[in-house]
């Protein structure tokens, strides 16, 4: 090798919006040395629809309906964290079984959100096998949601004051046969997922992120509790039935004796959090109180205590990816005055410039997707016009924000 | 352009995201999954528009996209067949928003609609039936 190749100038691949490794609009740019990642750009926001800006002209009961269509895989995260906040406004109170209904709902979709994931890791990962084997796993949770809710995506089952479905006890003997199925398959799947060599090489050590590095980042969810942090929204502030169940964080020396925080932590964190899921089904199966499911059958009734509700609440949810948080204001009107929508991936996403610097070319499919991103959840718009630009320092974003909660006070 | 049988038999699929929630494009991924598996039929996504027949668009066509989806229509060869898949490409509960310069029609010609929120696989699967009626036609016009 000549003086002069070694000595090269890095260069620039830009990968996106439209790219087949991705699956949604997102565009990153790599600065590459040799096959080596260098510095990592991204520019989200390709996905941004004003889902908030849409929702403050809208009353509560319509939003609900909006917020399962924030995300269509963790859609009842965003309705329940968003029912929560304004029953707090408006000092609804929940039936105790709709919170056992929600529970169950909310367990099934993180059950097809990680095996989603996994399929999807096995997919970038190049093992198509794998990836189709554990899709068609995921369908049997697919069936058993559509068949409760009555759809197998956006269930729509989440309404302010409760559920809007009843779960009957001659559902139960179908509910319990995937359970069945799950536990059955489970070590199968471990044992596919984690002992396989392909995935061991291609996944451990790579993309790592330190406990420290973690907290100093804000990662949440599973992400997060790869790299040791001890998180979960469910057992640190219970929401719905949570308060009730034998709950544990999931953490990755669980099952290795050690934790590493790299991917293939994360797939242990994920592939460990379905059996959590399983158990927690069943143990609300057990626990089910009797009673009604909804506050108020009338939803003009519901329309009506909203209206009335001023003050405001946040809702904290922990969504297959991580904490999701809603903030809602209501100030008399039909529509709330505020609506702020924080979902997991905008506080996972950062942790992408940390994970991805110094790893293949290769490795950049799997890295990314290790904290399984959904942009259609976080992205934001800035405006940009008159003589601002479109990069923020951190002295700009901290004036934004004053000022942002400066105009929230003057409000009220 | 005379299309020959292999290209009958084996449609080539490229996927497009304008924004949408991902609920279809989860579903348009399931309907390609074992459970339905249309690769016996030789359905595929691709990941080039320039080795597409039927490009497959979801969600509502955010301010940003709107430029990506006529350019990738355009890069697509002829004879070609768009689907849109979901509610949100004509309605649903999108609308009133700034950031959103849907439908999609108003930017490329869509010859198949799935509606649904999301639809479901044998939807989709039922749109490509369709999608391949319409390049018969287009074959018998010898486009």
């Amino acid at each position: 090798m000549s003086e002069d190749s070694k000595n090269k100038a890095t260069f620039n691949v830009p990968i996106g919006p439209v790219h087949p490794a991705l699956k949604e609009p997102i565009l990153f740019t790599f600065k590459m040395d040799g096959e080596l990642v260098e510095e990592v750009d991204f520019a989200p926001g390709k996905c941004h629809r004003g889902i908030e800006w849409m929702g403050m002209r809208r009353n509560p009961v319509q939003i609900v309906h909006l917020t399962d269509r924030i995300c269509g895989i963790c859609g009842v995260s965003h309705s329940l964290a968003f029912a929560r906040a304004v029953e707090q406004i408006a000092e609804i109170e929940v039936p105790e079984r709709a919170h056992y209904v929600r529970t169950i709902i909310a367990e099934y979709e993180r059950l097809q959100s990680h095996l989603l994931w996994a399929g999807v890791a096995a997919h970038e990962l190049g093992f198509d096998t794998l990836f189709f084997l554990a899709w068609r796993v995921r369908e049997e949770s697919m069936d058993v949601i559509e068949y409760l809710t009555g759809n197998r995506v956006n269930y729509g089952i989440v309404q302010v004051g409760g559920v809007r479905r009843d779960f009957t006890e001659d559902q139960f003997p179908r509910i319990e046969a995937s359970l069945q199925y799950y536990e059955d398959i489970a070590a199968k799947l471990l044992k596919l997922f984690l002992e396989d060599k392909t995935i061991q090489i291609r996944c451990k050590q790579c993309g790592v992120m330190s406990k420290r590095e973690a907290l100093e980042l804000c990662t949440v969810g599973p992400t997060a509790r790869a790299s040791g942090v001890a998180m979960d929204v469910r057992s640190d502030s219970p929401y719905a039935a949570y308060g009730d169940l034998d709950i544990a964080p999931v953490l990755p020396h669980h099952y290795l004796g050690l934790t590493n925080g790299d991917v293939y932590d994360r797939i242990v964190v994920r592939l460990l959090e379905v059996v959590q899921s399983v158990d927690l089904i069943r143990q609300c199966l057990a626990n089910m109180p009797p009673g009604e499911v909804l506050w108020e059958k009338k939803y003009p009734k519901i329309l009506a205590a909203c209206k009335k509700a001023t003050g405001e609440a946040v809702g904290r949810v922990e969504a297959p990816r991580g904490e999701c948080l809603h903030y809602v204001r209501m100030d008399g009107n039909p529509s709330p005055q505020t609506w702020k929508v924080k979902a997991s991936t905008y506080s996972n996403q950062l942790s992408w410039l940390k994970m991805l610097k110094g790893e293949q070319i290769a490795d950049i499919p799997i890295v990314v997707a290790s904290i399984d991103p959904c942009m259609s959840c976080t992205d934001r718009v800035a405006v940009v016009r008159d003589d601002r630009t479109d990069i923020l320092t951190k002295a700009d974003l901290h004036r934004l924000s004053v000022e942002k909660t400066r105009r929230l006070a003057q409000w009220s | 352009m005379r299309l020959t049988k292999a290209f009958n038999r084996s449609l080539w699929v490229f996927h497009l995201n304008t924004g949408s929630c991902n609920g279809c494009d989860i579903e348009i991924v399931a309907t390609l999954t074992p459970r339905y598996d249309p690769e016996r039929f030789g359905i595929k996504l691709v990941g080039s528009p320039k080795h597409a027949d039927v490009l497959l668009v979801s969600g509502p066509v955010t301010r940003a996209m709107a430029d990506r989806a006529r350019r990738v229509y355009e890069q697509m060869a002829d004879p070609k067949v768009v689907m849109g898949i979901g509610s949100c490409m004509s309605g649903g509960v999108f609308y009133d928003s700034y950031n959103l310069v849907g439908p999609l029609e108003e930017h490329i010609p869509v010859d198949v609609f799935v509606p649904g929120c999301p639809p479901r696989p044998e939807a989709i699967i039922d749109g490509v039936v369709k999608a391949i009626a319409k390049l018969e036609r287009l074959e018998g016009e010898g486009k």
